[in-house]
């Protein structure tokens, strides 16, 4: 009862905020709104017991991919007027692809489902059944061929879009931090002793 | 205080009350058990802060309202209450209100699973770890939409240095969260903190993991936006960063929000690394008994108490860190340590050597 009342809540926010994404005009409320159904969809896997993919959901979208996004976002400034620009030339375009893609979504979702056995919601395991330590134990042993090699593809891409920031321009000037530390005083200083010179009083 | 909640449970159950009621109102009672106490020790760590620095620096601090300035906090948080909170002009007016809301709310929901004693947690859920993680990387969601809400550049600008610094130093604070899970064998708090039972406090994690302790808790110390890592507010550069809008409560939320999660990065320093609440003189002979020998919340307080004195005496020693020697640290030093560190650690446990050995 109260688990169902939670989910029409969460889920008309998510709802919300996912039309939010696509109909703000300003990117970075875009991007808020995108924060949000993150939010709401980790409080629906919350519902149904998942709460390891739930947390992880919010810690790497909301907490690490979306704060960058937003980083990125916040600095770019885009100039509404010019993306709007050509709206009535492309416009039947849009309207053909949207309904090509409409119809995709129709026949995978309602004609291909036809005749398909309905599945029930997942049983609930007790307080003491640790999501986190069951698939723990079936990623590093039944998958871990899959697993070493989404690691390695990630590995790739850190490598990838580390070697094209990586370029060395003509007279571009840096500052070696190792250098920096290792200065000592008398590097930079030199220390010299002046006899004080009086002006003989008469 | 786990006994009066189960007579409270019992008394509710025993009336009639229908099922889920109950279990609320003792939530309810826990959560105000813990928050109350929070947000009076916020109060008085802010007053104890302006004193240490102040005896560090031969001054002496406030002293004037009330005995040797002991009401000072309350005085403070008068003044912002009756503060006119002014909203920039252009700006946008509900995001610029929800920005310290969501500081608070990120920095009190962890406190959730966080265990006071062997008994006291407000929620013992599995996968506590992860959530402790999770929330405290939300927390940088309150200063960038406070930065960009305020429509200022130098709120702009605070929020974009606190985001990348927190980001950077996540991961390394996330590695060495792997560490201690791997010493732990355990997502739940409580169970991490029960893993470093042993006969001293040389069974606790600080020994084996002392690399990860170092790094955690300076991480810590750049996760909060402290001092020498305070470029987010950085006065000297950028007025007072992310906040330099807000007046009145609205930033007294802030402060109150970057309090309490100094006070929760303690806890979790000491119940990863400490022993949390267990007593580091257990197993000395001529102790038993006493409650020097036991184990409780005044070990938990006093270990806490002790690293909130290291925030404070941190801020007072060191002068603040140029940025890119900010983002330095925590990507080429601490990322390789930790990393290092968690291999060590996996030959330690294959070779069942130290804590290991079976």
């Amino acid at each position: 009862m109260i688990a169902t009342l939670l989910f029409y809540a969460f889920a008309a926010v998510l709802t919300v905020a996912a039309l939010g994404v696509v109909t703000s005009k300003n990117p970075v409320h875009a991007a808020f709104f995108l924060v949000l159904a993150f939010f709401q969809s980790a409080l629906l896997w919350l519902l149904i017991d998942a709460e390891f993919l739930a947390i992880v959901l919010v810690l790497v979208y909301v907490g690490a991919v979306m704060v960058l996004f937003l980083f990125v976002v916040m600095m770019l400034d885009i100039n509404v007027e010019q993306l709007r620009q050509g709206y009535t030339r492309y416009l039947p375009l849009g309207v053909v692809v949207a309904g090509v893609v409409i119809l995709e979504i129709v026949h995978v979702i309602w004609y291909r489902s036809q005749g398909l056995p309905i599945l029930s919601v997942p049983t609930s395991h007790g307080p003491d059944y640790s999501n986190t330590k069951e698939l723990g134990a079936v990623l590093y042993t039944e998958h871990v061929f899959a697993f070493e090699i989404a690691a390695v593809l990630l590995l790739l891409a850190i490598v990838a879009a580390i070697t094209l920031t990586m370029r060395k321009r003509p007279g571009l000037k840096v500052q070696n931090i190792a250098e920096q530390v290792a200065v000592r005083s008398a590097d930079r200083i030199r220390v010299v002793k002046v006899d004080a010179v009086t002006d003989a009083k008469d | 205080m786990s006994a009066l909640l189960t007579y409270v449970d019992e008394l509710l159950v025993g009336l009639g009350v229908p099922a889920p009621l109950p279990y609320v109102v003792v939530t309810g009672i826990k959560i105000v058990v813990v928050l109350l106490p929070l947000i009076l020790s916020v109060a008085y760590f802010t007053y104890w802060e302006r004193k240490i620095i102040g005896w560090i620096q031969h001054r002496l601090g406030p002293n004037r309202v009330g005995w040797n300035g002991v009401l000072q906090p309350f005085a403070d948080v008068i003044k912002m209450l009756f503060k006119e909170i002014v909203v920039p002009a252009n700006s946008n007016r509900f995001l610029f209100l929800l920005a310290p809301l969501v500081s608070l709310v990120t920095a009190f929901s962890v406190w959730a699973v966080v265990p006071f004693s062997e008994t006291f947690v407000i929620a013992e859920i599995d996968a506590g770890l992860l959530y402790v993680l999770a929330l405290t990387s939300l927390g940088v969601y309150g200063v960038i939409i406070a930065g960009w809400a305020s429509n200022s550049k130098y709120a702009f600008l605070g929020a974009m240095r606190s985001a990348a610094q927190i980001v950077a130093y996540e991961i390394a604070m996330g590695f060495a969260l792997v560490g201690v899970l791997m010493a732990g064998g355990s997502l739940k708090l409580g169970d991490i903190v029960l893993a470093q039972q042993g006969t001293s406090l040389l069974s606790w994690f600080f020994i084996p993991l002392f690399p990860l302790f170092l790094v955690y808790f300076i991480s810590g110390l750049a996760e909060t936006n402290r001092a020498p890592f305070d470029v987010a507010e950085g006065e000297s550069e950028i007025v007072a960063g992310f906040h330099v809008e807000y007046g009145g409560i609205a930033f007294g939320l802030f402060f109150l929000a970057e309090y309490a999660n100094m006070i929760l990065i303690t806890a979790l320093t000491v119940l990863f690394f400490l022993g949390g609440w267990l007593s580091p003189f257990a197993g000395i002979a001529g102790l038993e008994g006493t409650w020097l020998a036991q184990s409780g919340f005044h070990w938990l307080a006093a270990k806490m108490v002790f690293f909130m004195f290291c925030f404070l005496w941190v801020r007072a020693t060191f002068p603040r860190y140029r940025y890119d020697q900010i983002m330095r640290l925590g990507w080429k030093v601490f990322l390789p340590i930790t990393i290092i560190w968690i291999f060590v650690e996996g030959v330690l446990v294959a070779l069942e050597v130290g804590p290991w050995a079976v």
